[in-house]
C-alpha cells in the first residue's frame, strides 16, 4: 500500500484538500506547483484514489495521458506524483466539519479527532448516486434494489455479486459499465431501461457495453413497480408517454432478483453547505470563478463537487486549476479578478466556470438541455463554434482564447446553442 | 420436549403496544415474556408511522381513543426522561383556509379543553406567519397545540424493550406464534421451535390480532389494514416548518401532514387507503402525487424533487374504528387490538390500562423491588460536544471511524447497536440512523455488513436487510437459481 502518512499532524496548513480522488490528487499537485508548502489531502477511504479503484475498466486517460488506462492505473499514476511531491496524505480520515474561517475538524482512524486550520481549502468530495427515493419508484421495499456504484463496489472491490438476475434502470455510464461487468461475471442481465428517449451515458459505452454484449436497451421505458417483500422477485416495466408517465396498459413483468439504479449523480456538497457557499441551482454545486474559487475567499472546489463530469481527464484538468488557485492564494500571486460572467442561454443547462477573464485562455465546460444536430455555440456575438451534434450526456468543452475577447467590453456573455 | 418455560404473562407482538405493556409489567414481581415474529421489535406498524405524539384534542371523547390519547400524551415527558429516545414537544398547528373552518378549530379547542389539554390557542394570520413564515399565505387561521410532539417511533420500541429486558423480561424474536391452547388454568403457546406456558396472554399482534384471537378460539372481530404512505425529504429542508402542520379535518379526507421529525428531516404524509393484503407495504404513484399536490398547497416550498425515501405503514383497523382493549370470553386472554392512530401516543396509557385489567382478572401485582426505570444513555456521537468527542475517540478508536457519513454515525455506535440486538442492516438503521440519510446506504452498506459479520461472527453473505430471504450479496461460484437464496 502506498503511503505518505504524516506521523504528526500540523496545527496549521497552507492548503487542506477534502477528498483524495482524482480531483483532490490533481488539486494537490496544482497547489504544490503554485508554491504552497504545507499541503494535506484527506480521504475517508483506506487509500486515496476515490472512485477510480472500483472502475477497473479501461477508457481513462485518453485525453490526459494520451493512452488508455484503467481506473486504478490512472489513480496510481497520480498517487505516485502526489507522493513524489511530498504532499501529506491522510486516509481513513473524515473531514467532519469546517467553518468560514477555515477551522477544520478531522476525524482520523489513526490520530483521533483533531482541530486544525488552513489558509486555503479545496473541496473535492465528489458525488453520490441518486437513489430510489429520488425517482419514487412505486412498489415494495425488498433487498436487492441498489445503486450501480454500490454493485460495482461489491463486484470489483469485494468479490461478491449483487444478485443472479439483474435489471438496470437508467442508462448512466456506471449502469452501462455494470451491465457488461455483470455479464462477464456470469450474471443474467435482462436489460437496461431508460425513461428518456435518449441514452444518458457516453455513446462509446452504449456500443462497447451493451451492443457488443447483446444487452437490450429500452428507451422511453421505466420501472413502474417493484415486487417482493424480502428480496426483489419481479419488477413491472412500462413505456412512458410524453409526460413521462408509465403507460400501464402496455406494461410487462420481469422476474429478477436485483434492480440496479443508474439514475444520475449528485454533487456531494453537505460540507460546502455548512459554510454557506453560493450554489448554482442547476449543477447544485458551488458557483466558481475561473480559478475554481467559490464565493468564499480561499475556498476552492473541483471535480464532481462542482458539476458531474463524464471523463476523469477533465476532472484532473479542472482540479489542477483549483490547486494552482489555492497555491496562488497562499503566495499572494493571484490572477486578476474575472470580469465577464457567463450566462446559460438557449439549450444550455449550465456552463462553467461561472466567470472568466479577458487576460488569459479559459476552458469552458458546458452541458446542453436537449440533443441537437448541426448547431452553433454562440458566446454573445464575440465567438461562434460549429458542432456536428450535441447531446446532454456528453459534456462540451470549448477553449476561449483571450484574442477573441480583445474588443469585448461588456460584463457578461450569454451562451446559446442554436441550430444552423 | 422437556419442561416448558412458565410465565405469568406473555405478550404476543412486539410493536410499541406490546413493548410498552412489557415494560410496564416489569415494574411488578412477575415472570414475563414477549414473543415477536420479526427479527426485531418494532418492525411492524410501529416503525412505519408519522411519529407524532398527538396533542390530546383530536379523538372524540365517546371513544376509547379520546381519553387514552390525552392520558398517553401526558406520560411521554417522564418516559422520555427515563428512556433514551428522541422526543420533542414541537407543537402542532391545525390550519384553516376559510372563515367557516373557524368553527371546526373551535370544536377541537373545546374538545381538548374539556379533557384538560392545556395551551390551546387560535392563531390569527399575524401570529401564524410570524411563527411559520413558509406556510401558504392564503391560510386563514390555525389552532395551536403546544402539547403535540414528535418521536422516533422505532427508537421508542427499542428503548422500551431494552428497559423491560433489563428488568427481567424474556424476549423471543424471530418467533411467530402458531398455536394457542388452554390447559388447566394456563395457556400453551407454540412457535416453530418453542413452547411456553403462561397464565395470561396479551394479544398485541397488531394487524394479526384477529388471527391470534382465532387461535384462542375467539372469532369476535376482524382487523383490516388501512395503508398510509409517507415520504421523507432531504435534510436541506430542515426548518421549513417548526411545528407539525395538520390541515383542518374536512370529513372527506383526513388530509396530509407536514411533520418536522425529531431529527429535523421533514416528512410528509400519510395517505389513507383501505386494502386487503396485510403484507402489502408498497408505495404508489397515486399516493405520492396525492401527497405532494396537497402538501404544496400548505407549504409551497416543498417539492417532490426533495424526496429521498418513502415507506408505507398499515393501520390495524377494527370494526367500529375504535381500540379493542379488554378481557375476552376466554379466561386469561386479553385483547389489545385495533390499535390504529393515535396508538403510538396512547401506548403508555394503554400499558397502564392493561396492567389494571390484569389485576382485575386476578393477577397479583407486587412491586419489583429491583425495578430500574432508566436505561444507560446511548452515545450519539454527532450530538456530543467537540471536547467529549475528542475524549471518546481517544479512549475508543471505534469512535474515530465514520460509518454513515450522511447521519455521521461512528463505528462505535454501530457496534453498540449490534450488541443491543441488531443483526440486520435495518436493525442497525433503525437503532442508529446509519443508512437513513440522503445517500440511503450507498456509503455505509458495506461497512455495516462488515461490522455485523465481524461482531456476530457470521459470513458476510449471510448478512440480510431484515432477516428471512432479504439477502444482500451472493457468492460467484454457485449455479444461478433465481428467486432462491443462493
Ligand atoms: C401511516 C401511519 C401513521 C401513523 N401515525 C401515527 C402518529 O403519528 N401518532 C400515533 O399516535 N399513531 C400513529 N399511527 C398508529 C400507530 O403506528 C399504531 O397505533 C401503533 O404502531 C400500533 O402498535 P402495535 O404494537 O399495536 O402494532 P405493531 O407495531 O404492528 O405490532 C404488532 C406486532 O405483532 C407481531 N406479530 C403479529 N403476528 C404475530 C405472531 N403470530 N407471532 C408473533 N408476533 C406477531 C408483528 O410482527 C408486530 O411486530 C400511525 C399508523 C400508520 C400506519
Amino acid at each position: 500500500m502506498i503511503t505518505n502518512r504524516p506521523v504528526h499532524l500540523r496545527k496549521n496548513y497552507d492548503v487542506v484538500i477534502s477528498g483524495g480522488g482524482p480531483a483532490g490528487m490533481a488539486a494537490a499537485l496544482g497547489a504544490k506547483e503554485a508554491g504552497a508548502e504545507k499541503i494535506l489531502m484527506v480521504d475517508r477511504e483506506k487509500e486515496a484514489g476515490g472512485i477510480l479503484w472500483q472502475c477497473i475498466h479501461n477508457g481513462f486517460g485518453l485525453h490526459h495521458f494520451k493512452e488508455e488506462l484503467t481506473g486504478p492505473e490512472y489513480a496510481q499514476r497520480y498517487l505516485e506524483q502526489v507522493i513524489e511531491h511530498e504532499i501529506d496524505i491522510l486516509t481513513d480520515t473524515y473531514l467532519y466539519d469546517i467553518d468560514r474561517e477555515k477551522n477544520i475538524k478531522l476525524m482520523s482512524g489513526e490520530h483521533g479527532i483533531n482541530l486544525i486550520d488552513s489558509k486555503s481549502v479545496i473541496l473535492a468530495m465528489g458525488a453520490r448516486e441518486r437513489t430510489r427515493g429520488a425517482v419514487r419508484i412505486p412498489g415494495s421495499r425488498p433487498a436487492g434494489v441498489l445503486t450501480a456504484g454500490l454493485a460495482q463496489k461489491f463486484v470489483n472491490m469485494k468479490g461478491y455479486l449483487p444478485g443472479r438476475k439483474v435489471v438496470i434502470l437508467g442508462s448512466g455510464d456506471i449502469g452501462l459499465i455494470m451491465a457488461r461487468r455483470l455479464v462477464l461475471e456470469g450474471v443474467d442481465v435482462v436489460g437496461v431501461f431508460e425513461i428518456m428517449p435518449h441514452v444518458n451515458g457516453l455513446s462509446r459505452n452504449v456500443v462497447q457495453c451493451l451492443h457488443d454484449f447483446d444487452i437490450p436497451l429500452h428507451l422511453s421505458t421505466t420501472v413502474a413497480r417493484i415486487h417482493g417483500n424480502e428480496r426483489v422477485e419481479r419488477i413491472t416495466v412500462a413505456p412512458v408517454d410524453e409526460t413521462m408517465q408509465p403507460i400501464l396498459s402496455k406494461s410487462w413483468d420481469i422476474e429478477c432478483d436485483t434492480l440496479l439504479l443508474s439514475i444520475g449523480l449528485i454533487p456531494e456538497n453537505e460540507l460546502s453547505r455548512r459554510i454557506n457557499l453560493r450554489f448554482d441551482p442547476v449543477t447544485t454545486g458551488p458557483i466558481v470563478n475561473s480559478s475554481m474559487e467559490t464565493s468564499i475567499d480561499g475556498v476552492f472546489a473541483c471535480g464532481n463537487v462542482v458539476h458531474i463530469h463524464d471523463l476523469v481527464d477533465f476532472v484532473s484538468q479542472e482540479s489542477l486549476l483549483a490547486g494552482r488557485g489555492a497555491g496562488e492564494f497562499i503566495t499572494d500571486s493571484r490572477n486578476p479578478a474575472d470580469n465577464i460572467r457567463l450566462i446559460p442561454g438557449d439549450n444550455v443547462a449550465y456552463c462553467l466556470p461561472h466567470t472568466i477573464s479577458t487576460d488569459r485562455e479559459h476552458t469552458i465546460y458546458m452541458r446542453v438541455r436537449k440533443p441537437m444536430e448541426k448547431c452553433t455555440i454562440q458566446f454573445g456575438d464575440v465567438y461562434g463554434r460549429k458542432l456536428a451534434y450535441v447531446y446532454p450526456a456528453e459534456m462540451v468543452t470549448i477553449k476561449m482564447r483571450p484574442k477573441l475577447l480583445q474588443d469585448f467590453h461588456g460584463d457578461f456573455l450569454r451562451v446559446n446553442v442554436v441550430p444552423r | 420436549m422437556g419442561q416448558h418455560e412458565t410465565y405469568d404473562v406473555t405478550i404476543v407482538g412486539g410493536g410499541v403496544i406490546g413493548c410498552a405493556i412489557a415494560r410496564e409489567l416489569t415494574r411488578y414481581d412477575l415472570k414475563t415474556a414477549l414473543i415477536e415474529k420479526q427479527c426485531e421489535v418494532g418492525f411492524g406498524t410501529s416503525k412505519s408511522n408519522s411519529g407524532i405524539i398527538h396533542a390530546g384534542h383530536h379523538s372524540s371523547s365517546d371513544t376509547l381513543k379520546g381519553p387514552l390519547e390525552w392520558a398517553g400524551n401526558q406520560l411521554w415527558t417522564q418516559l422520555h426522561q427515563e428512556l433514551d429516545f428522541g422526543f420533542e414537544r414541537v407543537g402542532e398547528l391545525m390550519v384553516a383556509w376559510h372563515p367557516e373552518q373557524l368553527e371546526t378549530l373551535k370544536h377541537y379547542k373545546e374538545q381538548g379543553e374539556a379533557r384538560g389539554v392545556s395551551g390551546l390557542e387560535i392563531w390569527e394570520r399575524d401570529r401564524l406567519f410570524k411563527e411559520e413564515p413558509n406556510l401558504n399565505p392564503d391560510i386563514f387561521a390555525a389552532l395551536f397545540a403546544p402539547t403535540a410532539g414528535v418521536v422516533n417511533p422505532y427508537e421508542v420500541c427499542f428503548s422500551l424493550i431494552d428497559s423491560a429486558r433489563q428488568n427481567g423480561l424474556d424476549l423471543y424474536v424471530s418467533s411467530q406464534v402458531e398455536n394457542l391452547s388452554q390447559i388447566d388454568n394456563s395457556w400453551l403457546i407454540k412457535t416453530a421451535n418453542k413452547e411456553l406456558k403462561t397464565r395470561y396472554v396479551i394479544n398485541a399482534a397488531g394487524l394479526h390480532a384477529d388471527t391470534i384471537a382465532e387461535m384462542a378460539g375467539l372469532k369476535t372481530y376482524a382487523i383490516k389494514p388501512r395503508k398510509g404512505e409517507e415520504y421523507m425529504l432531504d435534510g436541506r429542508l430542515k426548518g421549513i416548518v417548526k411545528r407539525i402542520i395538520f390541515p383542518c379535518p374536512s370529513g372527506v379526507s383526513k388530509g396530509v401532514l407536514v411533520i418536522p421529525t425529531f431529527n429535523g428531516t421533514i416528512m410528509v404524509g400519510p395517505t389513507a387507503q383501505n386494502i386487503e393484503d396485510k403484507e402489502d407495504l408498497s408505495t404508489s404513484m397515486e399516493g405520492s402525487s396525492t401527497i405532494f399536490s396537497q402538501v404544496k398547497q400548505v407549504v409551497p416550498g416543498i417539492n417532490e424533487r426533495d424526496c429521498i425515501a418513502e415507506f408505507a405503514g398499515l393501520r390495524a383497523v377494527a370494526d367500529g374504528e375504535d381500540f379493542i382493549i379488554g378481557p375476552s370470553a376466554k379466561k386469561g386472554f386479553i385483547n389489545v387490538a385495533g390499535i390504529q392512530s393515535p396508538g403510538l401516543t396512547a401506548a403508555p396509557a394503554i400499558a397502564i390500562k392493561v396492567t389494571n385489567i390484569l389485576s382485575d382478572e386476578g393477577l397479583l401485582l407486587n412491586p419489583n423491588e429491583n425495578f430500574e426505570p432508566t436505561v444507560p444513555k446511548r452515545v450519539i456521537f454527532a450530538n456530543l460536544k467537540t471536547e467529549e468527542q475528542i475524549e471518546l475517540a481517544a479512549k475508543d478508536p471505534r469512535y474515530s471511524h465514520i460509518c454513515c457519513r450522511c447521519e455521521e454515525i461512528t463505528e462505535g455506535e454501530v457496534v453498540e447497536a449490534i450488541h443491543m440486538g441488531a443483526e440486520t442492516l435495518d436493525g442497525i438503521k433503525f437503532r442508529t440512523r446509519a443508512g437513513m440519510g440522503r445517500c440511503q446506504g450507498g456509503f455505509c452498506t458495506w461497512r455495516c455488513m462488515e461490522l455485523i459479520s465481524r461482531e456476530l461472527d457470521i459470513p458476510i453473505t449471510e448478512v440480510t436487510k431484515r432477516g428471512g430471504n432479504s439477502w444482500i450479496i451472493c457468492e460467484h461460484d454457485l449455479e444461478p437459481k433465481s428467486g432462491d437464496k443462493p
